[in-house]
């Protein structure tokens, strides 16, 4: 072929990306992202369809640029290195519905995995919680793996079907230009803003937008995965992803150590609640969700980039799960768990469990 | 003659579940596996050598790959 090796498939290069995670999202925060927050998908997600204006949590909304250098990045990494496929096709409608249950329950603990690792770096102990019930979601989500369950084989289409998630990543990017946040302004054009809470903390958009093209573009070439950590040692005892998460908390912790952002402890977390049970429930569900749809809500925004269809159905299943989880009072808040948010992770729960049995198919 | 295990346009983590059972399978010899992304072609390649096997030839096929894998004796 003679094609360069890929370096960042190489444990080295797994290890060099979570590093550079690691120490960007604790920058990010000291730049200016909400605490612990300095990079957080689902978190992100849900303030971008706060943006959007489809949920009515006026604390929580901005076109976060981080999720739209993800996308970018990623696309531009696939492009350079000629692997952009178009592709779509399997099962979408289960990849929206497990989007949309995932941010069910990462928004009752409030994080995503990569939260989960930044909140722990940073000192946060509710994170254990977090991150033992994604654990146990995850081993959930390896047996029905390991019993047949498959969503079938997607189909190779046209470059324009690939192109239309970045695209959309591209508009979003456009309004924030045109529509930038306004001093005292909860609205600017069509985009909504944050007068207070963490949508109305943010880093400054050169630095977001720059390091999410970065991380995007790393990512795509490393193929890091969170969700993918735990399931490759858990199925076939590989650690090559687990390097790259590790690498990411540990780097994320040194970082947060010299900058002055370590506080140790339980209570009164930058946002985080203390209710254990729900932490560890919520991520449960949120574990289950992404190891039944292939990757952590970082991976889906990567392989969106380069093509996956399927990966950007169940991103935009997050999105609109972030309207239903706070129009609903499913989604957390430092004073506990929303009125409805035990009802969500039970229902959710069980509607991934119901996706789970039911979904076995042999690839034919 | 190599057992053939055709991935293609399965997700994260079908082809490298296909592969390791076929490789509890067949125990030695040679099998092909056909993907149709660089990230399965490097996940593979990383199970195999991970269980013991030599992965020899990797050739473009269509819009992906045919890896052969091969373990003696």
């Amino acid at each position: 072929m003679g094609r360069l090796k890929n370096v960042f498939a190489t444990r080295w290069g797994i290890i060099s990306v979570g590093a550079f995670i690691g120490v960007f999202a604790a920058l990010l925060q000291k730049w200016g992202n909400p605490g612990n927050m300095g990079i957080c998908v689902a978190c992100f997600d849900r303030d971008i369809a706060g943006a959007l204006g489809l949920h009515r949590a006026d604390v929580v909304q901005y076109m976060r640029p981080e999720i739209i250098g993800f996308v970018l990045g990623s696309l531009f990494a696939a492009y350079l290195f000629k692997e952009f496929r178009s592709r779509a096709g399997s099962a979408p409608i289960v990849r929206f519905v497990l989007g949309v249950f995932a941010m069910i329950g990462a928004l009752v603990f409030l994080g995503c995995p990569w939260r989960a690792l930044l909140r722990l770096s940073a000192g946060d102990g509710n994170a254990i919680f977090g991150l033992a019930g994604l654990i146990g979601g995850i081993w959930i989500g390896t047996l029905f793996l390991k019993g047949g369950y498959n969503l079938g084989r997607a189909d190779k289409t046209h470059t324009s079907v690939g192109w239309l998630f970045p695209l959309i990543m591209l508009a979003f990017l456009i309004l924030r230009l045109v529509f930038p946040p306004l001093d005292g302004q909860a609205r600017n054009g069509v985009l909504f803003y944050s007068l207070k809470g963490p949508g109305s903390m943010y880093a400054p958009l050169a630095a977001s937008l720059l390091i999410g093209l970065a991380v995007g573009f790393l990512a795509q070439r490393s193929r890091f995965c969170t969700m993918g950590a735990f399931r490759d040692l858990i199925l076939f005892r590989q650690n090559h992803l687990f390097l790259g998460l590790l690498t990411l908390a540990v780097f994320a912790f040194l970082t947060n150590l010299i900058v002055g952002q370590f506080h140790p402890g339980f209570a009164a977390q930058p946002v985080a609640h203390t209710m254990s049970l729900w932490n560890f429930g919520g991520m449960v569900v949120a574990g289950l969700a992404f190891a039944l749809a292939g990757g952590c809500p970082g991976r889906q925004l990567f392989l969106a980039g380069e093509g996956d269809g399927d990966a950007a159905v169940f991103v935009l299943g997050m999105i609109v799960g972030a309207g239903i989880a706070h129009n609903f009072g499913m989604a957390s808040s430092p004073s506990g768990v929303g009125p409805h948010g035990v009802a969500g992770v039970i229902i959710s729960l069980l509607s991934c469990l119901f996706i789970g049995f039911t979904m076995r198919q042999k690839a034919a | 003659m190599a057992q053939i295990v055709d991935a293609r346009g399965l997700s994260c983590p079908q082809p490298v579940l296909m592969t390791m059972q076929e490789i509890k399978k067949t125990g030695k010899g040679q099998i092909e596996v056909l993907v149709d992304t660089d990230t399965s072609k490097e996940n593979v390649s990383r199970a195999a050598a991970s269980q013991g096997w030599q992965v020899g030839n990797i050739s473009a096929e269509g819009e992906g790959y045919r890896i052969l894998i091969k373990k003696d004796a």
